[in-house]
C-alpha cells in the first residue's frame, strides 16, 4: 500500500493498443509511393514545404513518443527543437562540419539534454510537468539571446546557415537535382529511418515498459518496470528525435534565429500530436500537416482574423474527430473490414 | 536591507495583480478539474467590453456591474456551445479547444479594438498610498478586492449549498449525480464564476499594464504558477501564492545579476517549479491519500 | 396494488457487449427485497441500469413515472437513492458534508440538520467523526455514511451495492440490522444487491437469483434460502 500524491483523476492519456502503433502495410506503401511521386511534379516552393511537413512530422512523432508511449506532457518541445538547430548551424557555420553529420551530434546533444531534463521532471506529472515544460520553452529564446553567447549563436540576429547542394554523383549521371530536391529526399529518409526505429522501439520491451508507466504508474513499479529510468528514457529520446528535426529545419529554412522557436512552436507541436491522434505514430504525418498548411489557409480566408480563423477549423477538426486522424484511420478500416464480409 | 523590505513591498504590490488572476484560475478548476488556457484572454476581452461602454459614456461602476453579468453569461454560453460537446473527449482534446479559444478571442478582440495601447481607469487613483512610494492607492485597492474576493469565495465554497454542490460536482461527478446534483449545470456554473473573476482580475489589471489584447499573456503564466504553488484546490493558496510569485519576480529581477526582463519570467517559473518539486502539491493542496 | 419499482424488458450493454438480457421483476412498496448472483451476472448492471447510469433499453417504472429517458440525476430526485459498488464516498470531504450532499437536491432546508441528526442517532460513530475527512474512515464505517447519506435523501427507494463488500461479518451483521430498523420504522423500500447470500437472505423478505443477466429465481426470503438449487450455489450446503 502506498500513498500517491494525486491531482488529476484520471490518466490524462488514453491508452492506445499496441497494435495501432503503426499503420497497415498497405496504406503505408500508398502514403510512402506518394511521398516519393510527388516532388518529381511540383515546383521548388512546394517541395521546399512539404520538406517542412516531414520535419514538423519527425517533432510531433517526438511528442507523441513522450506524451502518447510513456504519459508525460510536454510544452516544451520547441526548446529541443531550438537546441538541434542550434547544434547544427553553429556546426556548420563555425566548425564546417557537412550538414549530414551534424544531425546525429544533434539528436545527441538533445538526447543528453531531455534526459537531464527528464531528472527533476521526475517529481512532477499532469499539470506540474506542462508548467515545468512551458518555462523550458519560454526560457529557451531568452538563453539564445543571452550576450554570453552571442560569438556561438549570433545573439538576436542569429545565423545563416549554408543550404547543401544535391552530391556531386547526380551531377555526373546528367541529373539535375535542386538543392530543395535533394534536401526533400534526405529528410524523408531520415523520416522514414526515425518513424522504423521509433515502430520498433514501442513494439521493444523498453516500448511497453514506458506504456505500462503510461497507463498506471504505480501497477508498473510494482511489476518492476524501473519507472525513474524509462521516464527519463523517453524524455531523451524524445528530445533527441526533436533535436534532428531541428536540425533538418535548420538547414531547410537556411538561418537560426532566436525568435524561431517560441512557445507558439511549442504548442503547434501539442497541436499536431492532437489533430493527428495522441499516441498514434502515422498521425504525426496528418498533425504536421494541420501545422504547416492551416494557418497559410486561415490568413488566406481572413487576414485581419487569421487566429480566429485558424481556431475556428481548429475547433470544427476537434468536434468531428475528438481522437485525432487515428480516429478516421480507425473508421475506415472497420468500413474496409465490414464491406470485405460481404 | 531596505532595497530588500522596498522589493518586498512592491513585489506584493504587482503580486495582487497575479492573486486575482490566480484566484480565477483556481475557481474553474474546482469547476472542472483542469486549467483554462484561454482564461488570460477572456478577462482580456471583458475588459474590452468595459473599455467600450465607458467610450459610449457609460460610469465606470455601470460599466463594471454590466461587464461581470456579461462575463457571466459569456463564460456559460463558451463552456455549453464548446466544451459540453467535448465533455467526453480525452483531456488533451480539451487542451487543444483551450488553445482554439484563445486564438479566437485574441484575433477577434485585435480586429474590432486594434493592437494600440488604451489607457483604463482605476476607481482606486493612482497617488502614494498612506504616503508611500512603493504602493499607490489602486495597488492598494487591488489588494483590497482581492482580499474580498477571496473571502466571498472561501464562503461560497464552505457555506453555502451551491458551493458544495460544486465542489461534489467536481471531485467525484458519478458521486454527486447520484446525489441529485446536476453537474453538468455545475460545471457551467463554474465557467461563469471563472469568467465573471476573471473579468474583475482584468479591470484590475488594465490601469497597471495598459489595455491592449496581449496584456494578459505574462499575467497568466504567473497566475497559474501562483495558483499551481499555492495548491489548485485551495483559494487562499492561489492568493498567497500570487504574492509570493510577485515578490519573487521582483527579487530576482533586483539582485540576479544580468537578469533583464526577458530573462525574469523563465527564472521565476524555474524557482516555482523548485518549490514543486520539493512540495509536488503546492503549498497549500491537500495531499489526496490513493488505496492502490 | 401497483408496484413501487417495475422494470420490464431491461436489455442492457456496456460498448458492444451485452449484459442484461431482458430481465424483469416487481419491487413492491416497503419491501426489502435482495438480489442474488455470481460475479458477472449482472447484480451491479440491474441497479446501474434503474439510475440510468449506462446504456439499456426496456421499461423501468417507478411510482408509475417511466425512467427510460431522465437523466441519473433526476432519478434520484424522484426518490431513489443508490449506494454504488465501493460506496462513492466524497473522501476529501468531511463526513457531515457528506451527510449535507445527501440532502443537497431537497428543498425543505430547515429539515435537513434534524435529518443529520437522526443519522448519527441511527450511527453514533459518525457522530463522532463529524469532522473528519470521510477518506480516513474504516471501511465499515464508510459503508455506514454512504447508507446515512442515502437516507439524507428521504428516499422511497433504496438500492445498495454490494454493502457487506471487504467488511469483517459482525459489521455486516450490524448493518444489516440497521438496514432492517430503517425498512420497517422509515418504511424505506430496499433493494439490496448481494454475493453474501447467507446474510442477505436473513435480511430480506423477498429474493431474485440473477444468472448471466436473466432472473432464474423468484420467491420469498424463506423460499430460495431453502431452495435447494440455491443453497448449493450459493450457500454452500
Amino acid at each position: 500500500m502506498s500513498t500517491v500524491q494525486d491531482v488529476s483523476a484520471a490518466p490524462a492519456v488514453a491508452a492506445v493498443p499496441k497494435k495501432a502503433m503503426a499503420l497497415g502495410p498497405l496504406a503505408s506503401l500508398i502514403i510512402l509511393a506518394l511521398l516519393i511521386v510527388t516532388p518529381l511534379f511540383v515546383k521548388n516552393f512546394i517541395i521546399f514545404q512539404m520538406t517542412m511537413w516531414l520535419i514538423y512530422a519527425i517533432a510531433v512523432l517526438a511528442l507523441n513518443i513522450l506524451t502518447g508511449a510513456s504519459g508525460q506532457f510536454s510544452l516544451g518541445q520547441s526548446a529541443f527543437y531550438a537546441l538541434g538547430a542550434y547544434t547544427s548551424a553553429i556546426l556548420m557555420e563555425h566548425v564546417g562540419v557537412n550538414y549530414a553529420l551534424t544531425l546525429p551530434v544533434a539528436g545527441l546533444v538533445c538526447f543528453i539534454a531531455g534526459f537531464l531534463f527528464g531528472l527533476p521532471a521526475l517529481r512532477l506529472s499532469g499539470i506540474y510537468l506542462a508548467l515545468a515544460t512551458f518555462a523550458l520553452a519560454v526560457a529557451m529564446p531568452q538563453l539564445l539571446k543571452l550576450g554570453v553567447f552571442e560569438h556561438w549563436t549570433g545573439g538576436v540576429q542569429g545565423l545563416v546557415v549554408t543550404k547543401p547542394d544535391a552530391p556531386e554523383i547526380f551531377a555526373s549521371m546528367g541529373l539535375k537535382v535542386s538543392q530543395d530536391m535533394w534536401l526533400y529526399f534526405f529528410t524523408l529518409a531520415v523520416t522514414i529511418v526515425i518513424y522504423l526505429l521509433s515502430v520498433n522501439l514501442l513494439k521493444s520491451r523498453s516500448g511497453r515498459a514506458m506504456m505500462a508507466i503510461r497507463d498506471n504508474e504505480i501497477a508498473a513499479s510494482a511489476m518492476g518496470v524501473d519507472v525513474s529510468l524509462y521516464k527519463t528514457l523517453a524524455f531523451g529520446v524524445s528530445a533527441g528525435i526533436t533535436g534532428v528535426a531541428g536540425g533538418l529545419g535548420a538547414i531547410a529554412v537556411q538561418f537560426v534565429a532566436p525568435d524561431g522557436y517560441t512557445i507558439q512552436l511549442a504548442i503547434a507541436l501539442f497541436l499536431g500530436m492532437v489533430v493527428g491522434g495522441v499516441g498514434w505514430l502515422p498521425g504525426s504525418l496528418a498533425g504536421a500537416a494541420f501545422i504547416v498548411f492551416v494557418p497559410n489557409i486561415a490568413e488566406h480566408i481572413s487576414k485581419g482574423l487569421s487566429g480566429a480563423v485558424f481556431g475556428v477549423i481548429l475547433i470544427i477538426i476537434i468536434f468531428l474527430l475528438p481522437n485525432g486522424a487515428r480516429q478516421l484511420a480507425y473508421g475506415a478500416q472497420s468500413l474496409i473490414g465490414k464491406l470485405r464480409k460481404h | 536591507m531596505e532595497l530588500f523590505t522596498n522589493q518586498v513591498l512592491a513585489g506584493i504590490a504587482t503580486g495582487a495583480i497575479y492573486a486575482c488572476m490566480a484566484l480565477a484560475v483556481v475557481m474553474i478548476y474546482q469547476a472542472i478539474d483542469h486549467l483554462n488556457f484561454a482564461q488570460g484572454e477572456m478577462a482580456m476581452f471583458s475588459t474590452f467590453v468595459a473599455w467600450q461602454m465607458m467610450q459610449w459614456g457609460m460610469p465606470y461602476w455601470g460599466a463594471f456591474a454590466l461587464t461581470l453579468i456579461f462575463s457571466f453569461v459569456g463564460g456559460i454560453v463558451i463552456e455549453r456551445a464548446l466544451f459540453k460537446p467535448l465533455a467526453k473527449a480525452p483531456v488533451l482534446t480539451h487542451v487543444a479547444g483551450f488553445i482554439a479559444l484563445f486564438a479566437i478571442i485574441n484575433s477577434v478582440a485585435g480586429l474590432t479594438w486594434d493592437f494600440t495601447i488604451k489607457q483604463f481607469p482605476s476607481p482606486f487613483g493612482s497617488s502614494p498610498f498612506l504616503g508611500s512610494q512603493l504602493i499607490s492607492t489602486h495597488q492598494a485597492g487591488m489588494i483590497g478586492v482581492t482580499l474580498v474576493l477571496l473571502v466571498l469565495l472561501f464562503i461560497f465554497f464552505r457555506y453555502t449549498r451551491v458551493g458544495l454542490a460544486m465542489r461534489a460536482a467536481a471531485t467525484l461527478p458519478e458521486s454527486a449525480r447520484l446525489v441529485g446534483i446536476n453537474t453538468s449545470w455545475m460545471i457551467a456554473l463554474g465557467w461563469g464564476m471563472a469568467a465573471a473573476i476573471g473579468s474583475i482580475a482584468g479591470m484590475l489589471i488594465a490601469p497597471v499594464v495598459f489595455l491592449e489584447p496581449n496584456m494578459m499573456g505574462g499575467v497568466l503564466i504567473y497566475g497559474f504558477a501562483a495558483a499551481v504553488v499555492g495548491g489548485l484546490s485551495s483559494p487562499l493558496g492561489a492568493v498567497i501564492g500570487g504574492f509570493l510569485v510577485g515578490v519573487f519576480e521582483n527579487l530576482v529581477g533586483t539582485y540576479i545579476p544580468g537578469v533583464g526582463n526577458e530573462l525574469k519570467l523563465p527564472i521565476a517559473l524555474a524557482l516555482i517549479i523548485t518549490v514543486l518539486v520539493v512540495k509536488p502539491n503546492g503549498l497549500f493542496g491537500r495531499t489526496i491519500v490513493k488505496r492502490v | 396494488m401497483t408496484a413501487l419499482l417495475h422494470v420490464k424488458d431491461l436489455r442492457a450493454y456496456y460498448g458492444q457487449v451485452q449484459a442484461l438480457h431482458g430481465l424483469e421483476f416487481d419491487l413492491q412498496e416497503g419491501s426489502l427485497t435482495t438480489l442474488l448472483g455470481a460475479n458477472g451476472a449482472g447484480k451491479t448492471t440491474t441497479l446501474r441500469s434503474i439510475c440510468n447510469m449506462i446504456r439499456s433499453t426496456g421499461s423501468i417504472e417507478f411510482e408509475g413515472k417511466k425512467l427510460d429517458n431522465k437523466s441519473t440525476e433526476s432519478i434520484v430526485r424522484l426518490g431513489i437513492a443508490h449506494v454504488p459498488q465501493g460506496r462513492g464516498t466524497f473522501t476529501t470531504m468531511t463526513v457531515e458534508e457528506n451527510l449535507q450532499l445527501g440532502a443537497i437536491s431537497r428543498k425543505d432546508i430547515k429539515a435537513i440538520g434534524d435529518d443529520i441528526e437522526r443519522m448519527y442517532a441511527h450511527f453514533p460513530v459518525l457522530k463522532q467523526r463529524h469532522t473528519q475527512q470521510a477518506g480516513t474512515l474504516s471501511g465499515g464505517e464508510q459503508q455506514m455514511l454512504a447508507v446515512a447519506r442515502a437516507l439524507m435523501l428521504r428516499p422511497r427507494l433504496m438500492l445498495l451495492d454490494e454493502p457487506s463488500f471487504g467488511l469483517a461479518p459482525l459489521i455486516v451483521r450490524d448493518l444489516f440490522k440497521i438496514l432492517g430498523k430503517i425498512n420497517r420504522e422509515d418504511k424505506v423500500s430496499i433493494l439490496v444487491v448481494e454475493q453474501n447470500a447467507q446474510l442477505a437472505l436473513e435480511l430480506a423478505d423477498k429474493a431474485y437469483v440473477i444468472e448471466t443477466g436473466r432472473i432464474v429465481m423468484s420467491g420469498t426470503a424463506d423460499e430460495i434460502a431453502n431452495n435447494e438449487d440455491v443453497r448449493k450455489s450459493y450457500l454452500g450446503y
